[in-house]
């Protein structure tokens, strides 16, 4: 990646951009620095303000904050990938009058923020805030699916379609069992990399008073007194950021398994029959 | 409907602080993602390090959490805002940052390894080849991510009404709450007010990558 835009660099490059390193670090050891030295002012790590996370109490609303977060995340990603699907082969239809209503539905769907159609299905359909929070993931997160599928369908080569027609299949059997499983798996590495979004999203259930974990730290700051926020807050922060990073991962290891298996199967295969007509 | 008609001064008054919101806090994000991605190519191993870590951390972290860190826990420590647009401005701007670094890393690693060894070639510095040579073919490519990021920007500005500016979706809220009986049709006019920004952008970005993609 680096090579693209420097040689390997000589013994002067090396000591020049070691020197640069040294100060690099110094700069941003001094920042680190200059924030725990004002944190420290503020009294952050007086021991007792961390004591707080030897209860059982605390931990337990933590847990009770994490389930309604991944609870959330779960089922509307259970509920929205089928619905993308569905969304999907609509959008694609034939038909123009299922493929133009279907595509105005998806623009407004995804041109709307989250939380304004959770607040919406809040307040209009009187509803829990748990289903607000479900049902606001589930038609963005449906309708993005939808998009990316079929960034995936569009990505194959024609000739898949055209050899599902060919052998009889009507378009709809073509989409279904041809089409659409091999851009599923074309585009899992997106699927999964949307998957972190909606964890995150489920954070915005905060602003509709659904019950996730930073609710449960607004809570137990409010109980605990204003001096426990940072401490409780930071805990919170590290443990989404974990998690995120932990699918994140997930999402990268199946890009890099998948490019494997693309390269030695579909993607070389035209080329190869091209240099061979060359030759 | 009436109700929409009749709320029109708030609206327009949220709808304006919902653009100012996006665009001030767009062009804070541009400016410290470019340097954010430049810093995690160049070969200081320090700035790789930090743009690095900074880019995974703040992708991963919800934009709640950075605004609630903005708005709530800042104040605590004694950084305190005279206005909440200000909190809402430094949170939207330091997560955007992070996916626009990354745009623009990806586009650095689009631009052919020929384009710099020619570069390099004729002498040029390490300087003048990222932003005489690379850094303008990389950014043609990265407009349309760009615009769907500043697209995500003007739908994440409305998390800020959920902490005291009273943009879009704050106004949308306090006026379901006056209007507990047209609930519905506030928040429809909200949601259309956002589409008004939001659809045109999508258009745009969709154009703009057909020309780039003719182009290459």
């Amino acid at each position: 990646m680096s090579s693209v835009l420097y040689d390997v660099p000589g013994p002067k490059a090396r000591r020049v951009s070691l020197i640069g390193s040294v100060i690099g670090v110094v700069l941003i050891a001094a920042l680190l620095a200059w924030a725990i030295m004002t944190l420290a002012q503020q009294g952050i790590f007086q021991a007792q303000r961390w004591a707080i996370f030897g209860q059982a109490d605390v931990w337990s609303l933590i847990a009770n904050g994490i389930g309604a977060t991944l609870a959330a995340a779960a089922i509307a990603a259970v509920i929205a990938f089928p619905l993308g699907l569905l969304l999907c082969l609509m959008r694609i239809s034939d038909v123009a009058w299922i493929r133009i209503p279907t595509r105005i539905v998806l623009e407004f769907l995804r041109g709307m923020p989250v939380v304004l159609m959770m607040l919406f299905v809040l307040l209009v359909f009187a509803t829990s805030s748990f289903i607000a929070v479900v049902a606001g993931l589930v038609l963005y997160n449906a309708a993005i699916f939808a998009e990316i599928i079929r960034a995936g369908i569009q990505s194959l080569p024609r000739g898949q379609r055209e050899a599902g027609l060919a052998i009889g299949l009507t378009s709809f059997q073509s989409r279904l069992t041809i089409e659409l499983p091999q851009a599923v798996r074309r585009m899992l590495p997106s699927l999964v990399a949307q998957l972190v979004v909606l964890l995150k999203d489920t954070s915005l259930g905060y602003i509709v008073a659904y019950g996730e974990l930073l609710r449960a730290v607004q809570v137990m700051a409010d109980f605990l007194g204003p001096q426990f926020l940072f401490p409780v807050f930071f805990v919170a922060a590290a443990i989404y950021i974990a998690i995120n990073l932990a699918v994140s991962r997930l999402a990268i290891w199946i890009e890099r398994r998948g490019s494997k298996k693309a390269a030695g199967g579909v993607a070389k295969a035209p080329t190869a029959g091209v240099s061979t007509v060359v030759k | 409907m009436d109700v929409i008609i009749e709320s029109l001064p708030q609206y327009w008054d949220g709808f304006l602080r919902t653009l100012f919101l996006a665009a001030v806090s767009g062009i804070i994000a541009l400016v410290a993602g470019t340097l954010l991605a430049a810093a995690r190519v160049s070969p200081v191993a320090a700035l790789r390090g930090f743009s690095m870590a900074y880019v995974e951390v703040v992708r991963n972290t919800p934009l709640t959490i950075a605004f609630f860190f903005a708005a709530v826990v800042l104040p605590r420590l004694g950084v305190t805002f005279q206005q909440f647009e200000i909190a809402a401005i430094i949170a939207l701007s330091a997560y955007t940052a992070a996916f626009i670094a990354e745009a623009v890393r990806s586009g650095v690693n689009s631009v052919p390894v020929g384009q710099a060894e020619a570069a390099r070639s004729i002498g040029m510095k390490f300087g003048q080849v990222l932003s005489l040579i690379i850094l303008p073919q990389a950014l043609r490519t990265v407009i349309p991510p760009m615009i769907n990021i500043l697209i995500a920007l003007v739908k994440n500005s409305s998390v800020a009404g959920a902490f005291y500016v009273l943009e879009l979706f704050g106004y949308g809220k306090q006026l379901a709450n006056d209007h507990g009986d047209a609930v519905m049709w506030v928040l429809v006019g909200v949601a259309f007010f956002y589409l008004l920004i939001t659809v045109p952008l999508g258009y745009l970005a969709h154009q703009v990558e057909r020309k780039v993609a003719i182009a290459r």
